[in-house]
């Protein structure tokens, strides 16, 4: 946490990225378009934006699992080559080892660092309770419900202790109760040593309720960022009950104005 | 409404009566007399037998502890059932079933571990993929059972004859499984492992190894039966010994009630092999959500 070596170059630099991706006819598709972002040391930043927009692309840049066409990504200051190592990454859809328990699932994360299994399985037991699914760690994941498989998916990222934590929609699939209850596991998790976060998600409600800074991307093809809206909301917040506050509102209707007519460009490109 | 297990069992056990009343009726009572008068039958016993002559021939061939073929003085070994075209096999039924199981099992061991192999490696190697392609559809389409000659020139009578038969059919059904089991295993999850920090190694153990497993193990009710099918198969094309040898002796000597009771056995084995597969996987595929027709 604290004690650890505070580098003054961001967690994440993204800096002047573009994504393309080769058609199937042949020619490029380019789906990102000179985006450049930082995610500061224990920031938590959400990228929201129409569905389709590339936001996921450009986390997946973040992560190493897509290089970029042009641009570079600079993780602590260092370029990034092949996988971002740093980085724990959450998934919008079940990511979860069907053959494995719950328990084993989260302590294959830290066997594979070379932890002892019997450690590795007592921390697992730990996290667990931390995501409170205490009693649940002998279940398979078709055996538990959606946001539950999201609570072993946290638990599984976060027991390696990623110094960032990089989220793709992750409680998209989930109901809106449960997505709030979740929103709000993630802050308490988060609050304890405040890593660098960048989440994407569609939900602005979702991303104000979360979020440090609030960045706005427009609809796709050749997406960009068109926004950067720092949230004053105070912490520790709740997730649920912060929507209430006046300010949540300003917030609101300060940024809704900004997305929505990307939101309907989105929809008008697909219906032309 | 899932079906009460007793209600399913006499449903289940109202078919087979109805099945064996059929035949009995028609095997034992006379529909009218010919010109000697001699009676007429509907399913006359020479060509059909009746169910409870074929009946007492299991029992008998299970309580007499012999079935006809020549006796020997040497007791029941391995090592002696591997000769080729050893005249001491195959002494008692329990023999004969222990024979063809062997067979069964090394043509689905053998079938499988160079299908899990090969599988793995083609999934793996697309190149490769897309070099023996054709071969393994031209080796696919080819009924085996024209393969059966030529791997008793090869093998001679014994039991391997009739393990390469297995292997055939099983090899194809496992390589399939895992190819695809290999190439389709979720990126989602892929991706995960890899932002976990697996290596290659960890991804084949913990990612790629576990999922070709389970494709195996959801076709194992099929590889097992073919297995059983090539063993069967082959002793009834030439062998001294196991079901199929018997089925094909009684055939030779127009013994209808032999077949038959080759076949009852046969199908009884069948049921309970399938059952310990059905154990197997149950225990193996606990992690696997119920199949969807399964739900409600």
């Amino acid at each position: 946490m604290a004690s650890e070596t505070e580098p003054t170059a961001p967690a994440v630099r993204l800096s002047h990225v573009d994504v393309a991706f080769p058609e199937p006819k042949g020619g490029v598709f380019k789906a990102v378009s000179n985006a450049s972002l930082d995610v500061a040391n224990s920031e938590f930043v959400a990228i929201v934006g129409p569905t389709g927009c590339g936001k996921s692309t450009l986390l997946n840049c973040a992560a190493g699992l897509l290089a970029p066409a042009a641009g570079h990504v600079e993780i602590f200051g260092m370029q990034l080559s092949g996988l971002n190592g740093h980085a724990g990454y959450l998934f919008q859809q079940d990511a979860l080892m069907p053959w494995k328990t719950a328990r084993d699932n989260i302590a294959l994360a830290l066997e594979i660092g070379g932890t002892p299994r019997i450690e590795a399985v007592e921390r697992a037991q730990v996290w667990l309770g931390r995501v409170g699914l205490k009693s649940f760690g002998d279940r398979y994941a078709h055996q538990l419900s959606g946001g539950q498989r999201k609570r072993v998916g946290l638990a599984q990222v976060l027991i390696r202790n990623p110094k960032i934590l990089l989220m793709d929609e992750p409680f998209g699939p989930l109901d809106a109760q449960t997505r709030q209850i979740m929103g709000n596991l993630l802050l308490d998790l988060w609050a304890g040593d405040k890593k660098a976060v960048l989440f994407v998600t569609h939900d602005l409600e979702e991303a104000i309720a979360l979020a440090d800074r609030v960045v706005i991307m427009s609809a796709g093809p050749e997406a960009r960022i068109i926004g950067d809206h720092t949230i004053d909301l105070v912490r520790p917040r709740d997730a649920t009950e912060v929507r209430l506050q006046p300010r949540f509102h300003a917030l609101h209707k300060a940024i809704w104005g900004q997305l929505r007519s990307e939101v309907i460009k989105a929809y008008g490109g697909e219906i032309g | 409404m899932p079906i009460a297990r007793w209600k399913l069992f006499l449903l289940q056990a109202l078919v087979a009566v109805v099945a064996l009343g059929v035949w009995h009726v028609g095997a034992t009572i006379p529909i009218s007399l010919d010109g000697q008068n001699k009676p007429v039958y509907l399913l006359p016993p020479f060509f059909f037998s009746a169910p409870l002559d074929v009946a007492q021939r299991v029992v008998k061939m299970f309580t007499d502890g012999t079935v006809k073929i020549a006796t020997c003085a040497e007791p029941f070994n391995i090592a002696t059932m591997l000769q080729t075209n050893n005249s001491c096999f195959g002494k008692t039924i329990w023999q004969h079933l222990a024979i063809t199981s062997i067979e069964g099992l090394l043509a689905f061991a053998i079938g499988s571990i160079a299908g899990v192999a090969l599988g793995f490696w083609f999934a793996r190697r697309p190149l490769v993929a897309a070099v023996f392609d054709p071969y393994i559809k031209m080796f696919n389409a080819l009924p085996r059972v024209v393969l059966a000659p030529i791997f008793m020139l090869w093998l001679g009578l014994g039991i391997w004859s009739k393990v390469a038969l297995g292997v055939t059919l099983v090899f194809f059904i496992v390589f399939f499984n895992v190819y695809q089991g290999v190439r389709e295993v979720s990126p989602v999850i892929l991706a995960n492992a890899r932002m976990l920090g697996m290596s290659e190694r960890q991804l084949f153990r913990h990612v790629y190894w576990p999922s070709a497993l389970s494709w195996m193990f959801s076709s194992l009710h099929t590889s097992v039966g073919f297995a059983i099918i090539g063993a069967v198969v082959g002793e009834y094309l030439g062998s001294a010994a196991g079901l199929g040898y018997l089925i094909q002796q009684a055939e030779g000597t127009f013994d209808v009630t032999g077949v038959f009771a080759g076949m009852t056995i046969l199908a009884a084995f069948v049921l309970l092999v399938d059952w310990l597969v059905t154990l197997v996987e149950n225990r193996l595929l606990v992690w696997k959500p119920p199949a969807a027709s399964q739900q409600v």
